[in-house]
């Protein structure tokens, strides 16, 4: 039985290690992903081009500027000398947003606790002006937190929120659990899908069959080597997130792996049992795109969260293996939660993936189908 | 204990909205250590029985056994048993010749040491392209690596589907040696062939047409107990003569057989005479007495049915 399997693993290894193509798509796809995601694909700003327009030119007003600059969001392309230079700018589309200090500003603060800043922003995208708006407020509001320090304001109500795992609002922290769901997802289940079917379509299997060769050990077999493929990528994805984005993990990394490679495990036998029930590597990839790859992308809550879904797409979520994965994830890298928390989770994908390879196993046809 | 038997084998696929039937009642045996042939063209159905017997399809109806298992419920041992190579390709294309060799016979609990007497006089041609990919060898290097590699586990009975099919002429006769040392071994083989002029290398051939065995016995009997009188007919306008043959009451069947046409005659009207009388306008005639080969039996047996 072992010298069986492991020829045959030896044997899947050669055809993946040979088809240098496909290689390269599984090893690039989930660095290519984390890395469009990363700084494409992001509802952030970061280093949106600014003027500032200074009147006051005192110290209040040098230090007002550092802070806008000394954000990740800005950057001052010039100093202009009046509002109405900025319109010239607007127009080439140098700046997404100009800052106008008034004359006296230090001073007027020092004196009267009041003074303006006026913010003219570029609002011909809604969403990126709007934003860089809630910046610059966010900005000037801190700041003027820092001058008032020790002095006490009549009246006032300063909301305090705090932003709990995720302080500076992040979209990786998002993204990275959706990638890496996405991604082994893909590997496994698209890459099994058509294992056994290639061998169908190949004719070999007419050979394996007319073998003593039992289904379980071709399954298992098969799979082993997409399973060693995707530890390498659940580590490469780690280490893109952690040292490239930045994203710190909160959790236990040994029990967020573990976690990760049962999530492998939930694809590849659901990948098997795909392969196991189609007559054509064509079929199975459809099967596994149209039946898995959208409704990951949709409903495992990465793209779209179940909470505003209605109620028949939010039972069939719970059928998504992503999902739980995702939660898993989520809860594990960023929240650092234990296994306490999770626990219901990692028993609904084992259950998953029982049943799949019970199913594939099942449906694994010792003959031949009938033409 | 006969190495196969079958009784009245039944198979018809739906093929959209008619059904094809493509075993219509065949049985026949193979004994230990025999070579059978399965004669005949392209849809005979011969892929199907082997199928049957090899444990890849399930017959509509009837019995059969290979070395003395019953091929539905112990399909198992069979599987164990025999050495199975498939009218496609059937390789690890991307694997190389070596690579295949010994996943073959690593997944049959056996190593290529242990039974490289059996391919050795095969494998010592392919040894040179040893770490070639199999998809690169040629179709007849192809086929004695497939024969190679269903012969690594020492079968008891060997089944070739259209082993030769394909492969140049050279290399076809190399393979029938091949097969008759095999024989040699103790190994019963059931080889399936389209061409006619393989079929005196087996001890015992069945003419199969239409998913039916038409006769079965060896080839020499076979010919031998072909009757009527047969003549090779050539002239100057072989189409014209063909045309002209088939008009004549005296015979019985005419059709081209290489460079002449062969006619058979009916029985009484045995005469060269009668064939230079009739066929005295064509020009260059040449008419030769012959005898019947297995090509010859095949359409007088396909003509009675």
């Amino acid at each position: 039985m072992k010298e069986q399997f492991l020829a045959f693993v030896r044997k899947e290894w050669f055809h993946i290690w040979r088809d240098k193509k496909t290689l390269f798509i599984l090893f690039g796809l989930p660095v290519v992903q984390i890395i469009i995601f990363g700084f494409a694909l992001t509802n952030e700003i970061k280093n949106a081009r600014i003027a500032v327009v200074d009147r006051s030119r005192d110290a209040l007003s040098q230090q007002y500027i550092q802070r806008i600059e000394a954000s990740r969001y800005f950057d001052i392309e010039s100093m202009l000398g009046s509002a109405n230079e900025a319109d010239a700018e607007f127009r080439k589309g140098k700046i997404k947003l100009v800052v106008v200090i008034p004359e006296n500003f230090g001073s007027d603060i020092r004196h009267q606790n009041k003074t303006q800043v006026q913010v003219i922003a570029d609002v011909s995208d809604p969403n990126t002006g709007t934003t860089l708006g809630t910046y610059i407020q966010a900005i000037t509001a801190d700041f003027q937190s820092d001058i008032n320090q020790g002095q006490k304001l009549p009246y006032t109500i300063q909301p305090e929120v705090r932003m709990l795992y995720n302080p500076q609002l992040k979209g990786a922290y998002n993204f990275v659990p959706g990638v890496m769901a996405m991604v082994l997802m893909l590997i496994c289940t698209l890459m099994t899908s058509i294992a056994i079917v290639k061998e169908k379509e190949t004719g070999t299997m007419e050979v394996l069959l007319v073998s003593p060769l039992k289904p379980v050990l071709v399954i298992l077999a098969k799979s082993t080597p997409y399973l060693l493929l995707s530890a390498v990528n659940i580590v490469s994805i780690l280490l893109l997130s952690v040292f490239v984005l930045g994203l710190p993990i909160a959790g236990n990394l040994a029990l967020l792996i573990g976690l990760s490679l049962l999530f492998t495990i939930t694809s590849l036998s659901f990948g098997m049992l795909i392969s196991s029930i189609t007559a054509s590597q064509q079929t199975a990839m459809l099967i596994s795109l149209m039946g898995l790859f959208l409704p990951t992308l949709m409903l495992s809550g990465f793209m779209f969260p179940i909470e505003n879904m209605p109620l028949p797409l939010k039972v069939m979520s719970n059928l998504v293996p992503a999902k739980w994965y995702f939660f898993i994830v989520k809860a594990v890298m960023i929240k650092g939660v234990g296994m306490a928390i999770i626990w219901k989770e990692t028993l609904i994908l084992t259950v998953m993936t029982i049943v799949f390879l019970a199913l594939s196993i099942r449906k694994y046809n010792i003959r031949l189908a009938n033409h | 204990m006969k190495a196969i038997t079958a009784e009245n084998i039944r198979k018809s696929y739906k093929n959209g909205k008619e059904t094809v039937e493509a075993l219509r009642s065949v049985s026949f045996s193979v004994d230990r250590g025999e070579l059978f042939g399965c004669i005949g063209p392209d849809g005979a159905g011969k892929t199907t029985l082997f199928r049957i017997l090899v444990t890849l399809l399930l017959a509509d109806e009837g019995r059969a056994t290979v070395d003395g298992f019953e091929v539905v419920k112990e399909y198992p041992e069979i599987r164990r048993r025999v050495g199975y190579m498939p009218g496609r390709f059937s390789l690890y294309q991307d694997l190389s010749v070596q690579e295949n060799l010994e996943f073959y016979a690593t997944i049959f609990r056996t190593s290529v040491k242990e039974n490289y007497h059996l391919i050795k006089d095969i494998y010592v041609q392919l040894e040179p392209f040893a770490s070639r990919p199999a998809g690169k060898l040629s179709g007849g290097m192809k086929q004695k690596l497939a024969l190679c590699c269903a012969l690594i586990h020492k079968p008891t009975v060997l089944f070739l589907d259209e082993p030769t099919t394909g492969v140049d002429a050279v290399s076809r006769k190399e393979f029938w040696e091949m097969l008759k040392r095999l024989k040699q071994q103790g190994i019963s083989i059931l080889v399936s062939t389209p061409y006619m002029d393989e079929a005196s290398l087996c001890d015992r051939i069945a003419m199969m047409h239409d998913g039916q065995f038409l006769k079965t016995d060896s080839p020499q009997n076979i010919t031998r107990n072909f009757q009527q009188p047969l003549f090779a007919v050539k002239s100057g306008d072989m189409f014209e003569l063909l045309h002209r043959l088939k008009k004549m009451e005296g015979i019985q069947n005419a059709y081209p057989f290489g460079e002449y046409h062969h006619a058979v005659m009916k029985s009484g009207m045995d005469t060269e005479a009668y064939l230079r009388e009739h066929l005295a306008e064509s020009p260059d005639l040449e008419i030769l007495p012959v005898r019947a080969d297995i090509e010859d039996c095949f359409i007088h047996e396909m003509q009675k049915h």
